[in-house]
């Protein structure tokens, strides 16, 4: 094993940890996406060029779009059921 | 659950876990030792056998080319269930009513930001035609070529011009693009049922190795997925976008 794979899965450890210790799902979304980072130059330093490739792009944008879109509509219609509870007290 | 029973749970679990993630690390043969016979055997075959340098595209793309179709029409599948799913909760009339707010800013979103997305657009999509044209050659190929050649199109989202980005790519063109990319895999496959008696079969003079147009139908599919994957990729982001920005930014104009 060379020192550059060691390097690769110690930041692959490193960011793991990372992201189930974010406690905020924003936040974890960029850490997670920083993860899908190191995990592609895990992929590639073990010579497998073609999985990196597609793990950039999954991880780097299309996960955390989709995670943000769905975090904003959650947060959406948290905000309109408590507008609604507020009206319900009044 | 009680904060002592998940405790007293873990403490048991935990150490289970560990004894069988240890013992299964002791067998493991050595770092870099290799006994797959079957991966010597492709590597062999297929630069001699379909003129293909690239291994893992020649295996998607030729040997296990079955396998693909089913992995391609699961990606298909999905992308059509959530625009259905979806699509419900939106109302046609809202992309109208939205027209408003053309021009949507993130919160301190800078005009470096915007620019330096809109200059990221023409190198994404060029970097992913590359990607898919090369699938044979290169490490790449039809899904990676077509998930980089997706987010060509997402980078005009971070530049705040997402209605610009639903005019050049709406969304009959991207469910046209995922169907054709989809159908023109299968209608490959029976190519090869038809000239070679076999489903999936190359029936394609193999060319030069090396060149672009080599390897037989490789890079016919590749093409085909990579307008699969562009598709589905879009459709999906596009479809959860538009929750997010049309349907709340009609209701609010």
């Amino acid at each position: 094993m060379t020192a550059l794979q060691i390097a690769a899965l110690i930041l692959v450890a490193l960011g793991g940890t990372a992201v189930v210790l974010v406690p905020d799902p924003l936040r974890q979304t960029l850490v997670l996406s920083i993860y899908g980072v190191a995990l592609t130059i895990l992929f590639f330093v073990f010579q497998a060029p073609d999985v990196a490739l597609s793990e950039i792009v999954v991880s780097g944008l299309a996960l955390p779009v989709i995670i943000l879109a769905a975090l904003r509509k959650i947060r959406e219609s948290e905000d309109e059921h408590r507008r609604a509870d507020g009206e319900g007290q009044r | 659950m009680s904060r002592r029973v998940r405790l007293g749970l873990f403490a048991v679990a935990g150490p289970g876990l560990l004894a069988v993630l240890l013992i299964g690390l002791h067998g493991l043969p050595a770092f870099g030792d290799y006994h797959g016979v079957y991966g010597l055997l492709v590597s062999r075959i297929e630069p001699s056998a379909r003129h293909a340098t690239d291994i893992v595209t020649a295996l998607n793309f030729d040997l296990r080319a079955f396998d693909t179709l089913g992995e391609e029409f699961i990606l298909f599948a999905s992308a059509a269930g959530v625009a259905l799913l979806l699509r419900r909760m939106r109302d046609e009339a809202s992309v109208e009513r939205a027209s408003g707010i053309e021009d949507h800013r993130f919160a301190g979103a800078s005009d470096a930001l915007r620019l330096a997305s809109l200059a990221l657009v023409p190198l994404l999509v060029a970097l992913g035609g590359y990607v898919v044209l090369h699938g044979q050659l290169t490490p790449g190929g039809g899904f990676q070529g077509g998930v980089v050649l997706a987010a060509g199109p997402m980078a005009i989202l971070l530049a705040g011009r997402y209605l610009a980005l639903k005019r050049i790519a709406p969304q009959w063109a991207l469910e046209a693009l995922e169907a054709l990319g989809a159908a023109s895999y299968a209608l490959i496959g029976l190519g090869g049922l038809i000239f070679a008696g076999v489903y999936l079969k190359n029936f394609l003079p193999l060319g030069t190795q090396g060149t672009l147009l080599s390897a037989g139908m490789m890079p016919l599919n590749s093409v085909a997925v990579g307008l699969e994957v562009t598709g589905a990729f879009l459709l999906t982001w596009t479809e959860f976008l538009d929750q997010d920005l049309l349907v709340r930014g009609g209701d609010r104009t």
